[in-house]
């Protein structure tokens, strides 16, 4: 135990530049084909400070991480760890030398038990028992109680992370590699997921820090690497920095800004949801609970909240991927609609988005004008007496292309082969080309690069300023609060009341995020009085 | 009460291939692989199986025979499945038909041999004991090879490292991989082991059970072995329990006939698909979140380096 809580050799103040790096890498490439996905980029991390990398998707950082913690082998350049040259042979290797990693999308075992989660991302020959002892003490030691004897399917998120996190310390690792941490985390979890990353820092430990947050990046990086293009950029001081200035070096030049068209007119209710209830779908899925609410044509509703607690639920609940017994419960465009399916919502008027690009909004091995019909086949002219009208699908992805700079490698690809950014304006894209009344979507710039939710954002702002009522749900505040009208929060299966975009502090909302209520009368409305 | 002893003697006869073959799937399985070529692997190994005992005069040789042809038959598996990441059910099925007709050529030169059958243990008093004496201590080598068999994998699947490491990649081969565990090399000798006691299980059939050879002889044994590990819910333990039930459904059929009760024999035979189908049914009924399968089962993985 005491090993993992005494002090490393550190230089506090990281820009000593007298020593040697703790990690440095020097030319580092990697080519796949012909595609750069590192193009010589030297990077040096120093004991104690929390290095963060910048870019947007397809920057190269995942390849770059990926390169030090021995999960690819680089094509050309070097690795020194603590000033010698050395070939990671893979993780373990890593691991040994003392680098551990935190993944974006966990890499944990559902059907596992949090020890045995554990016990996987650890070498040597320690025994499952001693090595469970230990698991509580790092876990306490840190502030990061977890139970052990859970299998990780019944965890939450930030439960999730936890594990991830005291899995890489439990190796005592002299450098941490964390991929998006905060990404899925509320507010209050980011805030101390921080405090830990400070005391790891306090210890003399270097932290690689990834994000796409710049705000976040700021407050607690002290040096910051921007990778564009497979290329390093810059490396600066983030404090020194601002976020646009942050964001100018990431995209290499001006990041559209975000407007609302002012003097937005709000029109009669065009989606109202009523007194919504509905048993969960599947085994320890969310009980809606008397869910109600009103949207109005040319308004942004956005839903906060800690995913998990029904917005897919609500989500599907909406598009009719689950039909409810009351059709009064849903309302489009002052038709019930609650019983009917999704085609018959779609020639309502209503378009939907769904969280995951891959298999839910899109078929990942079809054609992107297939795509396009899946969605559209009811309410478009790609459709004529049951037989495809092909030009007419592809004119669609053409639109879509440049009116929302969807950018790909030829003209009708497969939609598994564009990046997260581009598949998701073009999804957003093939729903608004569609001029819907009601836009329900769920995570709209989820891990999609700056530019590209600039670009998502700015169109669901100029759907509503054309009059359709649009429902956002999103776990990022910032983005709600750049974009919606009003703000609720989902917990437990129940939604708040709605509040102002300016009354919702990140306070109030983290509040609700976390199941306190406001007010009496704020909880008396989410429980449907 | 003979009677009874020699139910329980023939039920367990039929049931041991079916348990050793499970065995073998239920840890493919576990590492993420759906290996349906069972039945192919299992025909080779008899065909194999009796070429070695009748060439070399040994059961023992026969088996060791069988094992090397169902290990050779999975390798085949192993090549297009993990290494060539092709369809896993189409590569499955491809290698039972592959094995049924190798078998056929194999044991050609076989059909009407006879060899002299796997002997049984003989404790003197201990197997004379009525009822459970020759159930306990008289059985041929293979019945307490497929117990032990079937203990040795719950104690590496649940007790061992490698065995944790193996379940992790059938539950998620990114994490694993991500983690840095050869998942190719891991679910390769997963498949082997499976090819390993199919190809014993095979062999089984005309060392044990009949001591001839005849094409075909498997007659859908594979096939039981895969519904049996959906069965018994890819845990060991209820592994045995569908084992020793599906044998005898195959055992109680013959019976049946025997003693005029007049439900169709093809309906008995169709027992332990529909058997499955009501597992398969509970299960999903009873799903609580986790998944009961292996996650990963069945699914292409391709790392990239």
């Amino acid at each position: 135990m005491q090993a993992h809580l005494r002090m490393l050799d550190s230089t506090p103040d990281g820009l000593n530049s007298g020593e040697t790096p703790l990690l440095r890498t020097i030319g580092l490439t990697k080519r796949y084909g012909d595609f750069l996905a590192n193009d010589s980029i030297d990077i040096d991390i120093w004991p104690g400070e929390i290095h963060a990398v910048l870019g947007e998707n397809g920057a190269g950082k995942s390849t770059l991480v990926k390169a030090i913690y021995g999960l690819v082998q680089p094509s050309a350049g070097e690795i020194h760890w603590q000033g010698r040259p050395v070939v990671l042979s893979g993780p373990a290797d890593a691991r040994k030398r003392g680098i551990g990693m935190v993944f974006q999308h966990f890499s944990l075992f559902d059907n596992l038990t949090v020890a045995e989660n554990v016990a996987l991302g650890l070498d040597g020959n320690e025994s499952f028992k001693d090595m469970s002892a230990r698991l509580a003490l790092v876990s306490k030691a840190y502030g990061l109680p977890l139970d052990p004897r859970r299998e990780v399917w019944q965890l939450s998120v930030g439960e999730r992370q936890r594990i991830e996190i005291v899995r890489a310390l439990m190796q005592d690792p002299k450098f941490l590699i964390l991929d998006e941490p905060t990404a899925v985390l509320t507010p209050q979890e980011a805030d101390q997921l921080f405090i830990v990353l400070e005391r790891l820092k306090a210890e003399g430990r270097a932290i690689l820090y990834i994000s796409h947050k710049l705000e976040e990046v700021k407050r607690l990086c002290d040096t910051a690497t921007i990778l564009r293009g497979g290329r390093k950029v810059e490396t600066c001081n983030p404090r020194r920095e601002t976020a646009a200035s942050l964001a100018r070096m990431m995209v290499g030049g001006e990041i559209r800004e975000v407007k609302a068209a002012s003097g937005r007119t709000t029109t009669a209710p065009r989606l109202v949801v009523n007194d919504l209830s509905l048993a969960p779908g599947e085994a320890h899925g969310v009980r809606l609970d008397h869910i109600s609410f009103e949207l109005r044509g040319g308004e942004i509703l956005g839903i906060a909240g800690v995913a998990g607690n029904g917005q897919d639920e609500l989500f599907a609940a909406l598009s009719g991927e689950r039909l409810s017994k009351q059709p009064a419960t849903v309302v489009i465009e002052g038709t019930p609609a609650g019983h009917l399916s999704i085609t018959q919502r779609r020639r309502l008027g209503a378009a939907f988005v769904p969280e995951e690009r891959l298999g839910h909004a899109t078929a990942p091995r079809m054609k992107l004008s297939e795509n396009a019909l899946l969605t559209g086949h009811a309410a478009s002219g790609m459709v004529h007496r049951g037989f495809i009208n092909t030009a007419a699908a592809l004119k669609t992805v053409d639109i879509a292309t440049e009116t929302f700079d969807v950018r790909k490698a030829k003209r009708d690809p497969e939609a598994a082969s564009l990046s997260g950014g581009n598949l998701q304006k073009f999804i957003v894209g093939r729903e608004i080309l569609r001029n819907p009344a009601v836009l329900v979507v769920s995570q709209p710039t989820w891990g999609v690069d700056a530019g590209a939710a600039a670009v998502i954002r700015q169109a669901l702002l100029d759907l509503a300023a054309a009059g359709a009522a649009v429902l956002v749900t999103s776990q990022d505040l910032d983005e709600l609060a750049e974009i919606a009208d009003r703000i609720a929060v989902m917990f437990h299966g129940r939604l708040s009341a709605p509040l102002a975009t300016s009354e919702a502090t990140r306070e109030k909302i983290g509040l609700l995020m976390g199941g306190s209520s406001l007010e009496p009368q704020e909880a008396a409305y989410a429980a449907g009085a | 009460m003979e009677l009874v002893e020699a139910i329980i003697l023939s039920v367990l006869a039929a049931s041991t291939p079916l348990l050793i073959a499970a065995t073998g799937e239920l840890v493919t399985e576990r590492s993420g692989v759906l290996n349906l070529g069972v039945e192919g692997m299992m025909i080779v190994g008899a065909a194999c199986g009796f070429a070695g005992a009748w060439l070399s005069g040994s059961v023992f040789i026969g088996a060791l025979f069988g094992i090397v042809a169902g290990v050779l038959m999975s390798l085949v598996f192993a090549l297009m499945a993990l290494g060539l990441a092709v369809n896993q059910v189409a590569t499955g099925l491809a290698l039972t038909i592959l094995g049924v007709g190798l078998s056929g050529l194999i044991g050609a030169g076989f059909v009407g041999e006879r060899i002299t059958p796997a002997v049984h243990l003989h404790i003197p008093g201990a197997t004379d004991i009525p009822l459970i004496g020759r159930v306990l201590f008289g059985e041929d080598g293979f019945v307490y090879v497929s117990i032990a068999l079937v203990v040795g994998v719950w104690w590496f699947l649940y007790r061992t490292r490698a065995g944790l490491i193996l379940r992790a990649c059938g539950d998620n081969h990114a994490s694993a991989h991500a983690l840095g565990y050869p998942v190719l090399r891991i679910r390769t000798f997963a498949v082997m082991f499976g090819g390993a006691c199919a190809g014993l299980a095979g062999a089984y059939l005309p060392l044990a059970y009949t001591p001839f050879f005849v094409p075909g002889m498997t007659a859908g044994r594979g096939w039981i072995a895969l519904a049996l590990v959906v069965f018994s819910s890819w845990r060991p333990g209820r592994l045995v329990l569908g084992a020793y039930l599906f044998g005898a459904v195959t055992i109680l059929q013959l019976h049946a006939q025997g003693w005029g009760v007049g439900i169709p024999s093809q309906f008995m035979s169709a027992l332990p698909y529909l058997a499955t189908v009501v597992v398969l049914v509970l299960i999903s009924r009873e799903r609580s979140g986790g998944s009961t399968a292996p996650a990963a089962l069945g699914t292409v993985f391709v790392p990239d380096c």
